[in-house]
């Protein structure tokens, strides 16, 4: 398997390889978000570790249903109930988000931390124009008046390529195609210059040739801001053009992590490889994409052991049965790329079979 | 192949079918505390109205003059609050026409709760068949029907249920038949949208392809689909319905004395509330009981059948 | 939008039209003889005759509904009054002052009270004061409104005798306490019988208004005193659907993605609330308290019964009962006019709150 080449991987990389000595921007450690349904308890988020250090653009992915959106909300401390945040610290820039008070949260949203969405048009507010949901995120949080926030708003529109902002900016959010709602939600993100954007599938709704320019609009105002980035997908190609590190999560969990171009050359989870494995590939002719059997398991009353066992073809093929008793840790392979799998972990009595080595 | 491997694909179809919509309606309908409280009276109030012979200490139409020593519109008298033990036990009082309240009200529940299906009932079957007519024909034919049906809608129902006992002439039948009436149109709109929203789909066609006669596509095929969006409306429509046939018999409109209906007694005591409040009283709890029961039970139908719902009522 | 409003204007033209034609027909199919109902079961058939002559009644339908059409759109004329022998038109300056106010008063309790507790219940979903507002909005709704009009007239006027809490149990204002109209009070002459008088009369008759524009205030506190008890009996279902809709329609608009957006910004909760979800939350709540007409006019009859207001729920339901055409005819028409103007401020409302309702 290989990474596709991209010619905008270059700077990622740079950026990547300088975030890592410095200290963390983002720490989330043990993060735990409990959903408790009708049905009993839904283990969403189940002790997730990561870090995002300044500048960085850090990946999430996974299926559908895994965690990686509730994880972005839980940052946000933005998880509506029956979902609660029952464990963990998220530290940004060393103070815990989850003990602040509510007030306190409210000056980092948006401020600090600011998010947009996949679904660009429902998370506009169709009854107020767009300058005035821009102007309000001036008026939340600066002393401001309303001309120079107005002014602002227009030039923010003018710079996330609307055309003719004056007047766009008294559209109504349906006056607005998809991909001009998300320059929108961009433009109020990054209005404030926020250390840290989370973009949760920011591109999933749109059509294919919106989605190559939302992305490249990302890619040029990250550059300009130097803002640390959470990119939430599910689709490895956006990863691939814009993160520098990944995270692969599955049902709850972070099961594999690293910068994206060693995940790209030597994937270690048997989950990552059935993702990597899902993807058509350029120049590589194959009969057909392989599709990882079965489904994500329940998260509600989980049985013990390896959360992704029940489809996992390697376990089968090594004749692990390890997997289905005992949950295995995320463990560091080689520098900065972790794997969650019993292919390389030891335990009493279970010799992993691909101990040291990386990828088949 | 062993026992144990047959066993397994015997266990996922029993999932399927736990999983059904109509399961999951059920399940979350047992589960809200509104349908709960809902069922319980309701259910009591069927069992009082089957069993008001043998719940009622007194014959409800037959006054007591002569039988024994109370006064007329005597209030409650219980023994067990310090009602002088020697004095007749009547725990709702005595009516004006020296009748035990509490045997007429345990007996106004057969009335009411047969005011509640009967009206409905008619509304819906005749609403359904409407509806169906009209979705299902389409063209000026629906047109047709269903401006009248706006027309009939625009009215305040309670005012056009007056207007049509005054052409049908007093008393709980015609009553009932304008209830019935102006209940109609909420079932006719329903089912229609319910026919138009599914006349074009795939099964439907398929079904008309292979040769189905028209009546028994909609009445197999279409009908059903329409049935739970019915049972809502329907539930929350008899509670309307009772209040609507209480204020009618209220003004004298409805039942008509000496039926032991809760309107008409309540109607027809209703100048002696500052002397009697009894006769007032208990008669109106009775209704707001009735009515509370089928608006609970239909809230709660309606909110297990909305998944959206469903979700905020975690936890 | 004034072009909007003069179109919408416009449309309800046939509408009328076809409500006169209505009712018309509707009253003729009412059965039973006027002159009997009018002059008693033994009037003489020559009676009867001169009687049925000066009504009208001897022509044909048709030509009684030109005579009734062109009598009302040409002279503003709807006849006199069958049961009492007066202008219909007297009866309307009498009666409708005393609905109006009684209706008013109710709905605005309804929507004072209703919304803000529908928002509270919303907000706080399944906490005590939810399960509170929305047991008593359960019970409201299934409470005979005549009922809670005896109990709080018995409670208020019986039970609490001798209190200042006393109130009276029925009639308009206390006999004794008479209101001097406004155009009396301030020498205005006014020539009798013409449009101002009439208008003049109508004003008059609506005692609050008359009495505080003048300052009259032993009639004004005798007739909120009188209006209390009929106003909170009228408005508890209103009320209760009210803050039912409310909250569902809140608790709707709380999970959308917009609200997601606002919270993200930074914006505190009560802003959230009460701009970005309460403004998208009142389409539903505005028709319903549309709809609330038609219930607050059915509750009038019973109101107006059991407080003895002479009003015009009250008059028509005598009217149906007592076969007055041209009063049923009128009174019809007048509660229709109602009803189209509800729905053209409802439909305003609309156009006004939501961008997306285009205005053509």
């Amino acid at each position: 398997m290989t990474a596709k080449t991209k010619t905008k991987r270059s700077k990622a990389q740079t950026s990547g390889s300088h975030g890592k000595g410095k200290a963390p921007l983002l720490e989330v450690q043990n993060l735990k978000t409990y959903f408790y349904t009708d049905d009993g308890v839904l283990t969403a988020v189940d002790g997730v570790d990561f870090q995002v250090a300044e500048g960085e653009v850090f990946g999430l992915v996974g299926e559908s249903g895994c965690g990686k959106s509730v994880t972005s909300l839980s940052i946000m401390r933005l998880v509506d109930p029956p979902g609660e945040i029952v464990d963990g610290r998220i530290l940004l820039q060393g103070e815990d988000l989850l003990a602040k008070k509510l007030a306190e949260m409210t000056r980092v949203r948006g401020r600090q931390i600011s998010m947009i969405f996949q679904q660009p048009k429902s998370s506009l507010n169709p009854v107020f124009t767009i300058a005035e949901q821009i102007i309000e995120v001036f008026k939340i949080h600066e002393n401001i008046s309303d001309e120079e926030a107005k002014a602002s708003a227009i030039e923010l529109l003018r710079r996330v390529g609307i055309p003719d902002p004056e007047r766009k900016a008294n559209a109504y959010p349906h006056e607005l195609s998809g991909g001009q709602a998300q320059r929108v939600m961009i433009a109020m993100a990054l209005a404030l210059r926020p250390k840290l954007l989370i973009a949760d599938e920011p591109t999933t709704a749109l059509d294919a040739t919106i989605q190559a320019q939302i992305l490249d609009l990302m890619q040029d105002l990250r550059d300009a801001t130097d803002t640390a980035v959470i990119l939430i997908t599910h689709d490895l190609g956006v990863i691939a053009e814009l993160a520098d590190r990944v995270a692969v999560m599955y049902a709850g969990k972070i099961v594999e992590e690293s910068d994206t171009i060693t995940l790209f050359d030597r994937p270690l989870h048997p989950y990552t490889q059935g993702l990597m494995g899902s993807i058509p590939v350029l120049g590589e002719a194959k009969e057909r994409l392989e599709v990882i059997p079965g489904n994500v398991p329940s998260l509600i009353n989980l049985k013990p052991g390896c959360r992704f066992a029940s489809r996992c073809a390697a376990r089968q093929e090594y004749g692990l049965e390890i997997c289905e008793r005992v949950e295995p840790d995320l463990i560091e392979m080689e520098a900065g790329h972790k794997v969650r799998c019993w292919l390389y972990q030891e335990y009493e009595g279970h010799t992993p079979p691909l101990r040291k080595g990386g990828g088949r | 192949m062993t026992v144990q491997d047959a066993a397994v694909p015997q266990t996922e179809v029993q999932d399927y079918r736990n999983n059904s919509l109509l399961f999951l309606t059920f399940r979350r309908l047992f589960r809200q505390r509104n349908a709960q409280v809902g069922m319980v009276i309701l259910g009591f109030l069927v069992l009082v109205a089957i069993f008001a012979p043998a719940l009622a200490p007194y014959d409800p139409d037959r006054s007591l003059i002569g039988i024994e020593p109370v006064e007329k519109r005597a209030g409650p008298c219980i023994h067990a609050l310090g009602c002088p033990s020697d004095q007749p036990q009547h725990i709702m009082g005595v009516d004006g026409n020296v009748r035990d309240q509490y045997s007429r009200i345990i007996y106004g529940t057969r009335i009411s709760l047969f005011i509640g299906f009967s009206t409905i009932g008619l509304a819906v079957v005749v609403g359904t068949l409407i509806g169906a007519v009209s979705g299902y024909v389409g063209g000026w034919v629906d047109n047709v029907i269903m401006r009248f049906m706006d027309v009939i809608l625009a009215f305040p129902s309670f005012l056009l249920a007056i207007a049509i006992i005054t052409v049908l002439g007093r008393g709980l039948q015609n009553a009932l038949y304008a209830i019935a009436v102006v209940n109609i149109p909420v079932f006719a709109r329903l089912v229609r949208s319910s026919v138009l929203s599914i006349k074009e789909l795939e099964f439907v066609a398929a079904s008309r392809s292979l040769g189905a006669s028209p009546l028994r596509i909609l009445f197999v095929r279409i009908l059903p689909n329409a049935i739970p969006t019915l049972i809502v409306q329907a539930t929350l429509s008899i509670g309307a319905a009772i209040l609507e046939a209480a204020a009618l018999s209220f003004l004298g409109l409805g039942a008509q004395p000496p039926l032991a209906e809760w309107g008409t007694m309540l109607g027809s005591e209703r100048n002696q509330v500052f002397t009697s409040p009894h006769l007032v009283f208990f008669p109106g709890i009775a209704i707001m009981i009735t009515v509370l029961a089928f608006n609970l039970l239909g809230d709660g139908f309606r909110d297990a059948m909305d998944p959206r719902l469903a979700q905020l009522t975690k936890r | 939008m004034l072009q909007y409003i003069v179109r919408r204007l416009l449309l309800t033209i046939p509408v009328l039209l076809g409500i006169l034609v209505v009712t018309f027909l509707i009253a003729r199919a009412i059965p039973g003889d006027p002159c009997r109902s009018a002059l008693g079961e033994r009037a003489t058939d020559a009676a009867c005759e001169a009687f049925n002559r000066r009504m009208g009644l001897d022509q044909p339908v048709p030509v009684q509904l030109a005579i009734y059409m062109r009598q009302i759109l040409l002279e503003g004329d709807f006849g006199d009054s069958i049961r009492y022998s007066r202008p219909v038109s007297l009866l309307l300056i009498e009666r409708l002052p005393v609905t109006l106010e009684l209706g008013v008063s109710a709905l605005l309790i309804a929507i004072l009270v209703g919304i803000p507790a529908g928002i509270l219940s919303a907000v706080r979903r399944n906490s005590k004061v939810d399960v509170a507002a929305m047991v008593g909005a359960n019970i409201g709704v299934s409470m005979p409104v005549y009922w809670l009009g005896l109990m709080l007239a018995y409670v208020f006027s019986i039970y609490l005798k001798d209190t200042p809490l006393w109130l009276p149990p029925s009639g308009r204002l206390t006999a004794g306490v008479i209101a001097t109209p406004f155009y009396r009070v301030w020498d205005l002459s006014i020539a009798p019988g013409t449009v101002g008088a009439q208008v003049a009369d109508f004003l008059s008759n609506l005692v609050l208004f008359n009495s505080l524009i003048t300052g009259q205030w032993n009639v004004f506190s005798d007739g909120i005193k009188h209006l209390i008890l009929p106003t909170v009996a009228l408005s508890t279902i209103p009320l209760a659907i009210i803050a039912r809709i409310t909250r569902s329609s809140m608790l709707d608009v709380l999970g959308a993605e917009y609200v997601r957006t606002a919270r993200a910004k930074g914006l505190r909760e009560r802003a959230v609330v009460l701009k970005h979800a309460l403004r998208n939350a009142l389409l539903p709540i505005i028709t319903v308290v549309g709809l609330q007409t038609g219930t607050l006019f059915a509750g009038a009859v019973l109101t107006e019964t059991i407080f003895s207001f002479s009003g015009v729920g009250r008059a028509l339901f005598d009217a149906i009962t007592g076969r007055d055409y041209p009063v049923i005819q009128a009174f019809t028409v007048v509660i229709a006019i109602g009803y189209v103007a509800i729905n053209l401020i409802v439909d305003i409302c609309y156009a006004f709150i939501d961008p997306r309702i285009k205005i053509e």
